[in-house]
C-alpha cells in the first residue's frame, strides 16, 4: 500500500487517458532524468514501445548485458550525483542486476532500476521469464516495489525517486508486470514525492553533540579526521574544507571519499586502511581523538578491531543512525546530514594549526617515500609497475579526469596515487569489490559528466569480466579511455598466494586474448606497451585520441601492493614490506 | 567453556510498528537469517491503529546484538518504529492448544484436577477428543504439556508470543508526528542517545 501526500486540485482536472508506460516516461522527465541504461525483453516491451515516442528527451544507452547496464548507470550516479536509471527486462534481465545492486547498496549509490515483470495474472505461476524479483532484490535494494496497476505508477515512481537520492542514498527496484504497463488510466499527473510516513531520511540533529564533540576537538592535542564517501554524498566538500582548515587537523581518507578534498590540499595525508598510507594507519592508534565523518568503520579500513584507536575518543558524524556504534564504540555520536552538522561543527570549534602532529605524518609519508613509493612511481630499471603509469597519467591529465578503477591491485594502485583536484574524480567499487565494475561504470560515469576525461583503470581479470560493453562504447560512440595494467596474473590473490600461502598459485595464472585485436573488432583503437620509453607517448596518444581507446600496458609480473595490513592485525602493524 | 557472551544474553521482546506492505516480512526476517540468528517467536497483528500493523519478536541475544539489530529494522522504509524491552519490561502471553483422547479424560478424575490447575479450559469435546486451551508464559504452557503426556497428548500446539509494553503510550501520539512533514523532537526522539549519559562523559 501507498501512501502519499494528495494530488493538487489542479492537476487532478487535467486529466489524461493514457497507458502506464507512458506514466513512467512523464515521470522520469519530470525527475529530470535524461540517460538510461538498459536492455529491452518480453516482459518490459511496453514501456520500451512507450521510451520510442520520447526516445530524443530520454536517451537511452543500449547495453550488452544489464550487469553492464547497472554498472553504468552507477558510474553516472557517482560522477554526477544525480540517480541512475536502469530498464531490463524480466527474470534473467532482473537477475543479472543483482550484482550491481549490492554493490550500489553498500556503496550508497542511488539507482532507480525498473525491471519488467509477467502479467498479474501469471505471477506465481512459473510462467516464462518469471523470477521472483521482489524477494531475490529485497536484501541489496534500500527499497523495492511491485506495481501491478497502471495507476499505482505514477506515486511508487515518485516514492521510488525520492527514497533513492534522500537520506544515505541507495538503490531501488520496481518490479512492473506487462498488463500495468500496457493498461490504460486516467493520469492526474505526476507529483514528486517529498515525504513518507514511516521514513525519515535525516535525523534530528541533537546541538548538545555538536557542542560535545566541538569540545571534545578543542581540547585534543592529536585530533585526526577520517572522511568517507558520506561528504560528496552529501555534496558538503565545501562545509568539509572550512571544517579541515580552521581546525588544522590533518585529515585521511578511504577510497570512497578520495577526491572530496583535493590530493595536494597540505592537510590531505592520505589514504586509509589496508593498502593505504603509511602514516594515517599508524597514527589512527596514536591519535587522541578521531573524527570520522559520513564513513563506515569497514573492516579494511580498520583492521583488527579490538586494536583500532583505543586509545582515542571517537566522535562519529553520519547521517545513517544504524551506522553509530556499529563496529566502532562512539564518544559522541553526531547524527545527521553532515552538509548541517559540518558547518555547526565547523562555528564552535578553535582556529588551530597543529602544525607539530601534522608533522608526524609527513615524517611517516618521507619513510613511505624512500621505502617504496619512490620505486613504485620513479622506477628506472626493471619491468613497467602500476604505479609508474598512474604517476605519468597524473603529469598528463594533471589531476583532472574520473578514475575509474576495477577490483584488484591496480585498484588499490590508482587510489594511492591517482590526483584528484576535483571531487566525484574517483568511481570503484569499494564496498562489494566487484570485479567487471569499471568499464561499464566508466561508460556511465562519461554520460554523467560528459566534459569531463573518464579514464578507466583495468586489470586483465576484471576486464574480461565485461569487455562485452566494448559494444557499448562502439554503438553510442561514447569516448572511455580504457587503460589495461596486464600482470598476466590475478594479481591481487596471487600476492596473498605469495604471502600467506607459501606461493601455492592456485588459479591464479589467467591468459588473455589480444586485447588490442579485441578493441579492433569493436572499431575501437589500441595499443600494447611493454617498454618505458613507450609509456608517456602512449598515453598522449589516448589521451589525446578522438573518441575512445585502448591502452594495454604489460607490467611486472609478480609485484606486490604495499603498505599492507595483513589480515587480522592491527592498522598500527602496516608492513611496507 | 563458558563464553562471556553468552552469559549475557537474554530474551528480548522487539516491537516493530510498520506499514502495511507486501514483503516487508522477509526484509525484516532476512535481518536475522543473514546473520544467521533464530527468531524465537515472531507474531504478526494489527495494533492499536487502523492500518498500522505491529510485529512481536522474540530473540535470544546480548543486549548490544539486539541494539543493532533494531536500529537495522527501524531503517527499513516501511518500518515507522522499533524498540527492544526485556521480558521484566512487558506484559507478555502465549497461548497453547492439546488435544487428548476423550475417553481417557473422562475416566479419570485426576486429569480433571490438573487442567484446572494449570488453568486450562476445554474448547471443543467430541466423542474422540478434546480440545484444551491454556494461556500464559512459556513454563506454564510448557508444564501442561508434561502433565497430559501420559494421557496420550495427541497434538499440541503453540502461538507466537503477544506482549504490551509497560510504560508505553500507545502509538497515536507519534504517527500524527510522522505524518508531519518535518516531524518534531518528540517523533526523532532518540532513546539511543537519551541512554548515553552513562557512556558518554566530558
Amino acid at each position: 500500500m501507498l501512501t502519499q501526500e494528495k494530488q493538487a486540485p489542479e492537476l487532478l482536472e487535467a486529466t489524461k487517458t493514457i497507458t502506464g508506460g507512458e506514466a513512467i516516461m512523464l515521470g522520469l522527465l519530470q525527475e529530470q532524468v535524461d540517460t538510461i541504461f538498459g536492455y529491452p525483453g518480453g516482459a518490459i516491451m511496453p514501456i520500451y514501445d512507450a521510451l520510442y515516442d520520447y526516445r530524443e528527451q530520454l536517451h537511452h544507452v543500449l547495453v550488452r548485458h544489464e550487469q553492464g547496464g547497472i554498472h553504468a548507470a552507477q558510474g553516472y550516479a557517482r560522477s554526477s550525483g544525480k540517480v541512475g536509471v536502469v530498464f531490463a527486462t524480466s527474470g534473467p534481465g532482473a537477475t543479472n542486476l543483482i550484482t550491481g545492486l549490492a554493490d550500489a547498496m553498500i556503496d550508497s549509490t542511488p539507482l532507480v532500476c525498473i525491471t519488467g515483470q509477467v502479467y498479474a495474472h501469471l505471477l506465481g505461476t512459473d510462467a516464462f521469464q518469471e523470477a521472483d524479483v521482489i524477494s531475490i532484490s529485497a536484501p541489496v535494494t534500500k527499497w523495492n516495489y511491485q506495481v501491478t496497476e497502471a495507476e499505482e505508477l505514477p506515486e511508487a515512481l515518485a516514492k521510488a525517486f525520492y527514497i533513492a537520492k534522500s537520506g544515505r542514498p541507495g538503490p531501488v527496484l520496481l518490479d512492473i508486470t506487462k498488463n500495468a504497463q500496457l493498461q490504460k488510466f486516467d493520469f492526474a499527473g505526476y507529483t514528486p514525492c517529498r515525504h513518507i510516513r514511516s521514513y525519515r531520511p535525516k535525523p534530528l540533529v541533537r546541538k548538545e553533540y555538536i557542542r560535545a564533540a566541538a569540545e571534545l576537538i578543542n581540547n585534543a592535542r592529536k585530533p585526526f579526521v577520517l572522511w568517507g564517501q558520506g561528504v560528496m554524498l552529501g555534496a558538503a566538500e565545501q562545509e568539509f574544507k572550512a571544517f579541515i582548515e580552521k581546525s588544522g587537523i590533518p585529515a585521511a581518507w578511504t577510497i570512497m571519499g578520495a577526491g572530496a578534498l583535493p590530493t595536494d590540499h597540505p592537510q590531505n595525508v592520505g589514504m586509509l586502511g589496508m593498502h593505504g598510507n603509511y602514516g594515517p594507519n599508524v597514527l589512527t592508534n596514536e591519535c587522541d581523538v578521531l573524527i570520522a565523518i559520513g564513513m563506515r568503520f569497514d573492516d579494511r579500513v580498520t583492521g583488527r578491531l579490538d586494536k583500532y584507536a583505543r586509545q582515542a575518543k571517537v566522535i562519529h558524524l553520519d547521517i545513517d543512525p544504524s551506522e553509530i556504534d556499529k563496529n566502532v564504540q562512539t564518544t559522541v555520536p553526531v547524527w545527521g546530514d553532515c552538509k548541517e552538522t559540518l558547518p555547526m561543527l565547523t562555528q564552535l570549534v578553535e582556529e588551530k594549526s597543529h602544525t607539530a602532529w601534522l608533522q608526524k605524518f609527513h615524517t611517516y609519508r618521507d619513510t613511505e617515500v624512500a621505502e617504496l613509493i619512490r620505486d613504485e612511481l620513479f622506477p628506472t630499471s626493471g619491468e613497467l609497475t602500476m604505479g609508474e603509469v598512474v604517476q605519468q597519467l597524473n603529469d598528463l591529465t594533471n589531476g583532472e579526469a574520473i578514475v575509474v578503477s576495477d577490483v584488484g591491485q591496480h585498484q588499490m594502485v590508482a587510489c594511492r596515487y591517482a590526483k584528484l583536484n576535483q571531487t566525484r574524480s574517483n568511481i570503484t567499487s569499494g564496498g562489494l569489490g566487484t570485479m567487471g565494475f569499471a568499464l561499464p561504470a566508466a561508460i556511465g560515469a562519461k554520460y554523467g559528466a560528459p566534459d569531463r576525461t573518464v579514464v578507466a583503470v583495468i586489470g586483465d581479470g576484471g576486464f574480461q569480466m565485461t569487455l562485452q560493453e566494448l559494444g557499448t562504447i562502439m554503438q553510442s560512440g561514447v569516448d572511455v579511455k580504457i587503460l589495461i595494467l596486464n600482470n598476466q596474473f590475478l594479481g591481487m590473490v596471487r600476492q596473498w598466494q605469495e604471502l600467506f600461502n607459501e606461493r601455492r598459485y592456485s588459479f591464479v595464472d589467467i591468459t588473455s586474448p589480444d586485447f588490442v585485436k579485441v578493441a579492433d573488432g569493436y572499431g575501437i583503437a589500441g595499443k600494447r606497451i611493454s617498454e618505458r620509453e613507450e609509456l608517456k607517448g602512449a598515453l598522449q596518444q589516448m589521451l589525446s585520441h578522438q573518441g575512445s581507446f585502448l591502452l594495454e600496458v604489460m607490467v611486472a609480473k609478480e609485484n606486490n601492493v604495499f603498505p599492507m595490513v595483513p589480515q587480522g592485525c592491527s592498522v598500527s602493524e602496516i608492513r611496507l614490506k | 567453556m563458558s563464553n562471556p557472551q553468552q552469559i549475557d544474553r537474554q530474551e528480548y521482546n522487539i516491537t516493530v510498528y510498520t506499514e502495511n506492505h507486501v514483503g516487508l516480512l522477509n526484509r525484516i526476517a532476512t535481518i536475522f537469517s543473514r546473520r544467521k540468528m533464530n527468531i524465537e517467536s515472531l507474531n504478526t497483528s494489527p495494533s492499536e491503529i487502523e492500518g498500522i500493523h505491529r510485529f512481536n519478536i522474540v530473540i535470544n541475544e546480548t543486549e548490544e546484538v539486539v541494539g543493532k539489530l533494531v536500529k537495522q529494522i527501524e531503517k527499513q522504509v516501511e518500518v515507522l518504529k522499533a524498540y527492544y524491552h526485556t521480558n521484566q519490561d512487558v506484559i507478555w502471553q502465549e497461548m497453547a492448544l492439546y488435544k487428548v483422547p476423550t475417553d481417557v479424560i473422562a475416566e479419570k478424575a485426576l486429569v480433571e484436577r490438573l487442567l484446572r490447575e494449570n488453568g486450562a479450559r476445554a474448547v471443543v469435546i467430541r466423542k474422540d477428543y478434546t480440545v484444551f486451551e491454556t494461556t500464559g508464559h512459556r513454563e506454564e504452557t510448557d508444564n501442561l504439556i508434561k502433565v497430559l503426556q501420559p494421557y496420550g497428548l495427541i497434538e499440541f500446539v503453540r502461538s507466537a508470543r503477544i506482549a504490551i509494553i509497560k510504560d508505553s503510550e500507545g502509538f497515536n501520539r507519534k504517527l500524527r508526528e510522522f505524518e508531519r512533514a518535518e516531524p518534531g523532537e518528540g517523533a526523532v526522539e532518540n532513546e539511543f542517545l537519551n541512554s548515553r549519559d552513562n557512556v558518554f562523559t566530558m
